[in-house]
């Protein structure tokens, strides 16, 4: 005796029923945040080809391999130099509390590489903990002052990101404490709809006025970022090119968020691996590879990644997510006198679990990270999450020069797309490499190898 | 005559002959310095960016039309610009004074945190967008979205506003005098106060204009849009 078969709609599967129901009763699409949660095709898709008899390796462990990175060459009397071309990626206060921004440029510095602000302005804590700090322009101008622009290091105007790319951000009221309202401008409590366009300029030929008019102020002295939100890559590359940037950020749809529409999250913009491919091709047609340094983003985790991202053009990367996590994002528990205190709980009451929590937007986080709770936000001590921060950035440095040199490469940036090969006709199509075991560029005519 | 004020040291510049370079790194980190406190700019030429990024007790006169972003990022300095302003006219200005005596493009003052930034003619679109604690008089008329998510200081408007003026306003308060030809998402019509005739009458007379400030209507933030629910009408 069996019961009856139960076959679960493809289209209509408990998911789809879950956020249709959903809608009806509240009349409101899903806001959450971190990024994509749908499989894409990513760096995982994508094996390096070492050295063997063709190729001679660098001695793993005590040949030097180089990993400085210098950003900002173009026009900028005052490049950005890093030890390592991992950088830590714009993340807002009011979406991060103080402490978090802390931790972050205590890591960063300890390491040499350098941490961006975000929506609502620059900390004094961020700017005393981070040697090197990137101070973001963007279209809400959330506390935005020159003064900030005169202590930054450098500068990106943000186009847009690819967890939202076209869309505004948004800070719902919970997050918004009297520190980050008078930041901002704002009311304590409201929520904080950040504008999607700049509001003093409109389009590539303003952009072109607006940087000449940082570089003015700054008396031409910082290098000046643009980032975009992946979308239309390759035309945007070259329109940021064309407007006078020294350093192009890319952000690929599996970039995180504080806080934003879900639909936004897992429909709009286009795969990191792609984006990155796109990003490079403008750079070669202008022959502007090495002029205009390329730093991406969005997913990236582990040295593979890095070195595969290097392997196809970009000088740099910025990691957000993985910082998060790194700091004790999903994490079970957080640490507090040197003890691991069970955040369990705490994740069931946002109706969630480690390793599946996406409720930065609450203000709620479990672990201290994602807050602006004043109890909340003593479960992240910034030293403990400095030292943690800094121990993942060396493991993934360390990740990635031990994979240049296996490939032969004294020098990280020396890693090179024939390296490369995919596992997938669509990562090999999208990253522009060839399937794994064959000649086969999707999209191109057929070689030899 | 041992009573007497010394004369302010002055310096010229003329864009037809000096770079746009020397102009603002003289205005960063020489002027100052040298003791000198009034700059005459000629022959702008609608060149952008001229005075932008000052952080003095400066008087700049630039006599003559400009393009994008003079005095962009002003804090202290009192700009005059003798001719018409591009866009970006006193963008995110935090201090001091900017007064164009002609008219201005797009976005004037945008998300500008303090100072007084007064347009005697008219202003373009978007003019105060994002305004975020400064000042503007406009002598006369503002283009559509003017005061747009305008965060917090007060827009004074001597002529008339066209489309969607205060869209999505929060704290900012805008001073009307003629015709508004449609309010913007979450503004509305307020009743002037005695502490709205004293402001707006303080504004005026710093701006140099003598209008009754009964001639004038108030416009704020009905605030519906202050937090995220579904009645919203999409306008999330």
């Amino acid at each position: 005796m069996t019961g009856p078969q139960l076959e679960e709609s493809a289209g209509f599967d408990r998911s789809t029923i879950d956020y249709i129901q959903r809608a009806a009763a509240s009349g409101l699409y899903e806001i959450r945040g971190l990024g994509a949660k749908r499989r894409v095709p990513n760096f995982d898709d994508l094996l390096f080809l070492a050295a063997s008899l063709s190729r001679y390796p660098l001695e793993g462990y005590r040949e030097r391999c180089v990993t400085k990175t210098v950003l900002g060459t173009r026009f900028a009397t005052r490049p950005v130099e890093l030890a390592i071309p991992i950088t830590v990626a714009g993340m807002s206060f009011g979406a991060l509390s103080a402490r978090v921004k802390d931790a972050l440029g205590r890591a960063a510095t300890e390491v040499g590489t350098s941490t961006t602000t975000g929506d609502g302005g620059m900390t004094a804590e961020e700017r005393a903990s981070s040697k090197t700090l990137v101070y973001q322009c963007l279209p809400s101008r959330y506390g935005f002052d020159p003064d900030d622009v005169r202590r930054a290091d450098a500068i990106e105007i943000v186009i847009g990101q690819g967890a939202k790319p076209g869309g505004g951000g948004m800070l719902l009221g919970q997050k918004v404490n009297p520190r980050v309202a008078r930041m901002r401008t704002l009311p304590e409590g409201v929520d904080q709809r950040s504008a999607s366009r700049h509001p003093d300029w409109t389009g590539p030929d303003d952009l072109v006025i607006k940087i000449k008019e940082l570089r003015e102020i700054t008396d031409w002295e910082k290098p000046i970022y643009v980032k975009v939100g992946a979308t239309r890559v390759f035309n945007d590359v070259k329109l940021a090119v064309h407007a006078g940037a020294d350093v192009i950020v890319v952000d690929g749809m599996q970039g995180g968020t504080a806080a934003t529409q879900t639909v936004f999250i897992e429909h709009v913009g286009i795969p990191t691996l792609a984006a990155l491919r796109q990003a490079v091709d403008a750079l070669d047609d202008l022959n502007m590879r090495g002029t205009v340094q390329l730093v991406i983003s969005g997913g990236i985790r582990s040295g593979a990644d890095v070195a595969k991202a290097l392997a196809m053009g970009a000088d740099a990367v910025a990691i957000g997510q993985g910082v998060l996590v790194a700091l004790g994002c999903n994490s079970d528990s957080y640490i507090t006198g040197g003890q691991h205190v069970s955040a369990v709980e705490d994740y069931a009451r946002l109706g969630t679990a480690p390793g599946f929590c996406h409720h930065c937007h609450t203000g709620k986080c479990p672990v201290g990270v994602t807050t602006q709770d004043a109890a909340l936000e003593l479960r992240l001590d910034p030293a403990v999450g400095a030292k943690r921060l800094k121990n993942y950035l060396k493991t993934v440095n360390m990740e990635l020069t031990t994979i240049a040199r296996a490939c032969g490469k004294q020098d990280v940036h020396h890693l090179e797309k024939e390296d490369l090969v995919a596992l997938t006709v669509e990562a090999a199509a999208m990253a522009g490499v060839p399937l794994a075991g064959t000649s086969w560029i999707p999209g191109t005519a057929p070689s030899r190898l | 005559m041992a009573n007497l004020k010394p004369l302010p040291k002055a310096r010229e510049f003329d864009l037809a002959r000096d770079s746009l370079r020397d102009l603002n790194l003289y205005l960063h980190k020489q002027a100052a310095n040298e003791g000198v406190s009034q700059i005459q700019v000629k022959h702008p030429d609608g060149a952008h960016s001229i005075a932008c990024g000052i952080d003095a007790d400066l008087d700049v006169q630039i006599h003559g039309h400009v393009g994008y972003y003079v005095a962009g990022m002003n804090k202290h300095a009192s700009v005059t610009v003798h001719g018409n302003a591009g866009p970006g006219a006193a963008e995110n200005m935090m201090s001091g004074r900017v007064h164009v005596r002609g008219f201005a493009s797009t976005a004037a003052g945008a998300s500008a945190h303090g100072g007084l930034l007064i347009i005697d003619g008219d202003a373009s679109l978007r003019c105060g967008i994002s305004l975020k604690g400064a000042d503007i008089v406009v002598g006369g008329s503002v283009g559509s979205f003017s005061a747009f998510m305008a965060q917090a200081g007060r827009i004074v408007i001597c002529g008339d506003a066209e489309d969607a003026l205060g869209d999505s306003l929060y704290e900012a308060v805008i001073y009307v005098r003629g015709k508004v030809r449609s309010l913007g998402a979450d503004a509305r019509f307020e009743p002037m106060t005695d502490a709205d005739c004293a402001a707006l009458k303080g504004l005026l007379v710093q701006s140099g204009l003598a209008h009754d400030p009964a001639e004038f209507r108030r416009v704020a933030s009905a605030k519906s849009l202050y937090h995220w629910h579904a009645d919203a009408n999409q306008e999330y």
